[in-house]
């Protein structure tokens, strides 16, 4: 729910400085600020983010398995907050930072989340994981020390058919306690 | 030596090593390692290893098929029929060819061949399009007319089974089952939408059951459960003059290339096929598909790579999925519990395909000298099924292991001591008394005996699964100059992590650390390794990959031994050092060694041997070792009498996989089993609309899944169980760990309220019916 709300907040703030033209059906030209990177593209108006970032962009890390907002897997941050990427489209993104599972390590060294994923094997065939790890450390940059029913709640919406959930909450728990050691 | 020459005696360890290890001789061949000692001695198998493909699967580097984007790639989609049951009388795809994005359209459903002219389920493949994007394809999909006679069509099981129901097919149209299946299996007879029955005997059921002092006698009906994998079903076909290569989502790259060389006329010298990140299959990705095909096809006309990927509609409706099963069951008993009778009758539905049996529990499990069986697939209009983790043996322990609980009950005998008495393997009754220990089963109380209305209760169930091995199964290993190793084989990592288990094989026999072992897998170029489907990955890998490692030491120490002056025989490897056994400060590392060799590369290729006290069974590539692979688990529920909201709070899962190689990744693969059956004791249900056909949450939230807020607290426990069968002694977990969990929710649901759930999935609706509380549901 929160995912949709954030696409409607996209439209809102798109009218209130005087609503986009009338764009389409062909290509349009947008700048999206990814990882820090603003780049621009032509897309046609009806492309998704996560279309985008996994097309044009080559950001692949995003992942797409239902495309309708219901198991969280496209997940990147807009401006520090969870969406699924499915759920908006690209041009609506406006000036806001997009963060996906490529910008989250610093070079070298994995984000906390990423490092404790791999030491709690909280992950089976990988393909959920890129999202999974998004909204994790999402958590833990507004609530650093979460219970594993926090933890829970912040990964409810997301499907993992492998059934990795024990030791994602594990490995999240692991994150917060490594962060703040 | 043995008399043939061809083989030595060893001495394996042997036995369950919490219970107490002994030993067992076997005839090892000759070129095979020596004995792998237990786990305790050992410095990497049966370690904790960190996932080998780890960081690239949480930075987002792992290129699944999905990711997979080729110069001048097309997109491919599939044009499905509307109708569950419907003859085609034409079909004009002109339209769609002149659309100015499309570069190849195939025809699948062909009026003129009337092997092809009929579609039987919403969702068969009709026509199909490749264009320069999917937004043309999707265009140009709306262009091809068909003209369509609708068919009378049933969609519901029961319904099927009369007499006056439409029929599927007939005689000559119907799936003709394979040779090893069971209960898909050749030649049985067709009676309407009724094929079968496979039947299994022994002994005499009727005076078995005239033996018994009491009967018990159930129904039990299961769902049909999708796959849900979260990667679709994907494909990229790059049809070439020189060849065919093609990147697929697949659990088995080799038999994929053998379906295509066949399929398309082609050697299988010119078929390549690869995957390297592989997004979940559990049974539904294990050969070529009809969308497989129909890439390859498009590609071949297009002269152009051409990508299918299903959307997650696609996915639950022609994908394959769990069959739905209704089964009877009677057993007879004398009061101490042995069992005199088991009679077992099944109906199932794998849509318009075969294979909806119950599995092999009931004959199996335990000791019953009198059984009879008959196992019916009936047919309806709807997606194929197909296997899916422990396919039969799933919904067979949802009835087989209910029935015993009953029959404790009745008995008045505690259900742990029920089956002490009729469960003849070691296995179970040690993994019973573990758990037992774990779940605290001394604290459960009388069905129903909670005062309250949210009743708790304890349950208990088992499994049986076959230790599959894939004979087909190779593995090359190579020491370069520099000191770098490499593993190779076909073999594919559909996330249970077997590149991981082999780096971790292969540093045990150099002294290296897994880290230091490059995995190469997932790519026909390599020698052919098994499927990973039928828990066999491990079992049929592992002892090739040890084994041609072996064999690249006995090179290595060979050089080694020159520069020492010593036997090679004398030689050991460890700490990433080669040593003298009995002087082991003298040597050298084992980059020095390998600087030794007169090329820049030793390889060697093993291939998978027989067990070394022989099989049960050998069916083609494939065979079942002698031993069965054994699970136990126990379940705790809260029962909320008033929204019929069932909670599982813990689950206890105890289970035998031979030599557990990474408790790390045992642990992943059983929770995930253990929650996949969760939600199939409780969520998960494939509903078809009776009147069109039609699935009706062809998604993923209306199709219901476990997710993090119904997941329980699990304990794993995993035995350690050596035979002596193998160079590594490993079988595989993923799919016993998926049958016990809903018969021991049901089980633990009825000593909570008392009232009996024979089918799934056990929703408020069922469990308030089941109550007294509302109507039942048709």
């Amino acid at each position: 729910m929160i995912d949709a709300a954030s696409a409607i907040i996209g439209r809102a703030e798109g009218a209130e400085s005087g609503g986009p033209a009338v764009s389409g059906p062909e290509p349009v030209p947008i700048t999206l600020k990814v990882n820090g990177v603003t780049r621009t593209l032509q897309i046609e108006p009806r492309t998704t983010l996560a279309e985008a970032l996994r097309g044009r962009l080559g950001l692949t890390g995003t992942k797409i398995a239902c495309n309708r907002g219901a198991c969280s897997a496209c997940t990147v941050w807009l401006d520090g907050m969870t969406v699924c990427s499915c759920m908006i489209l690209a041009i609506e993104v406006g000036a806001r930072n997009v963060t996906t599972i490529e910008g989250l390590a610093r070079g070298d060294a994995l984000h906390p989340v990423q490092a404790a994923f791999i030491a709690h094997d909280a992950m089976q065939c990988g393909f959920c994981t890129p999202g999974m790890v998004m909204s994790s450390a999402a958590l833990l940059e507004r609530m650093p020390d979460p219970t594993a029913e926090d933890v829970k709640t912040a990964i409810s919406g997301h499907i993992c058919r492998c059934g990795t959930y024990p030791h994602v909450v594990a490995a999240t728990l692991a994150a917060a306690k490594a962060r703040k050691a | 030596m043995a008399a043939d020459g061809t083989t030595r005696t060893e001495r394996f360890p042997s036995g369950i090593a919490s219970v107490g290890l002994g030993e067992v001789e076997r005839q090892v061949p000759l070129d095979e390692p020596p004995p792998l000692p237990a786990n305790a001695l050992l410095a990497v198998i049966g370690k904790p290893v960190p996932r080998q493909n780890g960081r690239a699967k949480v930075t987002g580097a792992t290129r699944f098929t999905v990711d997979i984007a080729l110069p001048g790639m097309l997109h491919g989609r599939i044009l499905r029929s509307p109708l569950p049951h419907a003859q085609l009388r034409a079909i004009d795809a002109s339209a769609a060819l002149g659309h100015p994005g499309v570069r190849a359209v195939i025809v699948v459903a062909r009026p003129e061949d009337p092997a092809a002219s009929v579609v039987r389920y919403i969702g068969a493949p009709v026509a199909a399009i490749a264009a320069v994007s999917m937004a043309a394809a999707r265009e140009a999909l709306r262009l091809i007319r068909v003209d369509y006679m609708p068919l009378p069509f049933v969609a519901d099981m029961d319904a099927a089974r009369a007499p006056s129901a439409p029929l599927v097919y007939d005689s000559a149209s119907a799936p003709a089952g394979h040779p090893s299946g069971y209960p898909a299996a050749a030649g049985l007879p067709l009676n309407g939408n009724v094929r079968g029955p496979a039947t299994g005997r022994r002994g005499d059921v009727a005076q078995g059951f005239a033996q018994g002092d009491v009967v018990i006698e159930g129904e039990y009906r299961t769902q049909v459960q999708t796959h849900c994998c979260m990667e679709p079903h994907a494909i990229v076909a790059d049809w070439r003059a020189d060849g065919l290569t093609v990147h697929m989502s697949t659990q088995f790259t080799a038999g994929v290339r053998h379906e295509l060389a066949e399929t398309f006329g082609l050697p299988l010298s010119r078929v390549r096929v690869i995957v390297d990140g592989m997004g979940g299959g559990f049974g539904s990705k294990s050969t070529l598909g009809n969308y497989g095909r129909i890439a390859v096809a498009l590609s071949r006309q297009a002269q152009a790579p051409v990508r299918i990927m299903l959307d997650r509609e696609e996915e639950q409706m022609d994908a394959g999925n769990r069959p739905g099963t209704w089964q009877r069951l009677r057993i007879g008993a004398r009061r101490d519990g042995s069992l005199t009778a088991i009679s077992l009758a099944s109906y199932g539905t794998a849509g318009v395909a075969v294979g909806a049996g119950v599995g092999t529990v009931a004959e199996a499990m335990y000791a019953c000298p009198n059984f009879e069986a008959a196992q019916h697939d009936v047919f309806i209009n709807a997606g194929p099924g197909c296997a899916m983790r422990a396919p039969g043996n799933v919904p067979g322990a949802f009835g087989l292991e209910q029935a015993i609980d009953e029959l404790a009950e009745r008995l008045s005998l505690d259900p742990l001591v029920l089956r002490d008495r009729i469960d003849p393997s070691p296995v179970r009754r040690e993994e019973r008394r573990i758990g037992a220990e774990r779940i605290g089963w001394q604290r459960r109380h009388a069905p129903g005996a909670d005062p309250g209305p949210v009743k708790r209760g304890l349950g208990v169930a088992q499994s049986l699964w076959g230790a599959n091995v894939q004979i087909n199964s190779a593995c090359e290993v190579r020491v370069m100059r520099d000191g770098s190793v490499e593993v190779l084989s076909s073999v594919q990592d559909i996330g249970t992590g077997i590149g991981t288990v082999l780096a971790q094989t292969v540093a045990e026999v150099f002294g290296l650390r897994p880290e230091e072992i490059t995995i190469r897998i997932g790519d026909t170029e390599f020698p052919a390794g098994p499927p990973s489907y039928g828990s066999r990955t491990t079992a049929s890998i592992t002892p090739p990959a040890r084994t041609a490692a072996w064999r690249v030491l006995q090179l290595l120490f060979r050089e080694a031994a020159l520069a020492l002056n010593v036997a090679a025989g004398d030689l050991v490897a460890r700490d990433g050092r080669i040593l003298v056994r009995d002087e082991p400060n003298r040597g050298m590392s084992f980059r020095d060694a390998a600087a030794r060799l007169r090329t820049d590369r030793i390889s060697a290729v093993a291939s998978r041997s027989d067990d070394y006290a022989g099989f049960r069974r050998r069916m083609e590539d494939a065979a079942l070792a002698r031993q069965d692979l054994g699970g136990v688990q126990f379940a705790e529920v809260a029962v909320d009498t008033e929204t019929g909201i069932v909670r599982v709070e813990r689950v206890v899962a105890v289970q035998d996989c031979g030599r557990p190689m990474n408790p790390l990744q045992i642990e992943s693969q059983v929770q995930g089993g253990v929650l996949m059956g969760l939600s199939y004791a409780l969520f998960e249900d494939r509903i078809l609309d009776q009147h069109t056909g039609r699935m009706v949450n062809p998604n993923l939230e209306q199709y219901k899944l476990a997710g993090p807020r119904e997941t329980p607290a699990i304990d794993v426990v995993v035995l350690e169980n050596y035979q002596g069968q193998s160079a590594t002694d490993a079988y595989g977990i993923a799919e016993p760990s998926n049958i016990a969990t809903a018969p021991a929710i049901a089980n633990a649901v009825y000593n909570a309220i008392g009232v009996r759930l024979r089918a799934l999935p056990m929703t408020p609706a069922a469990i308030l019916a089941a109550l007294g509380k509302v109507p039942v549901r048709s």
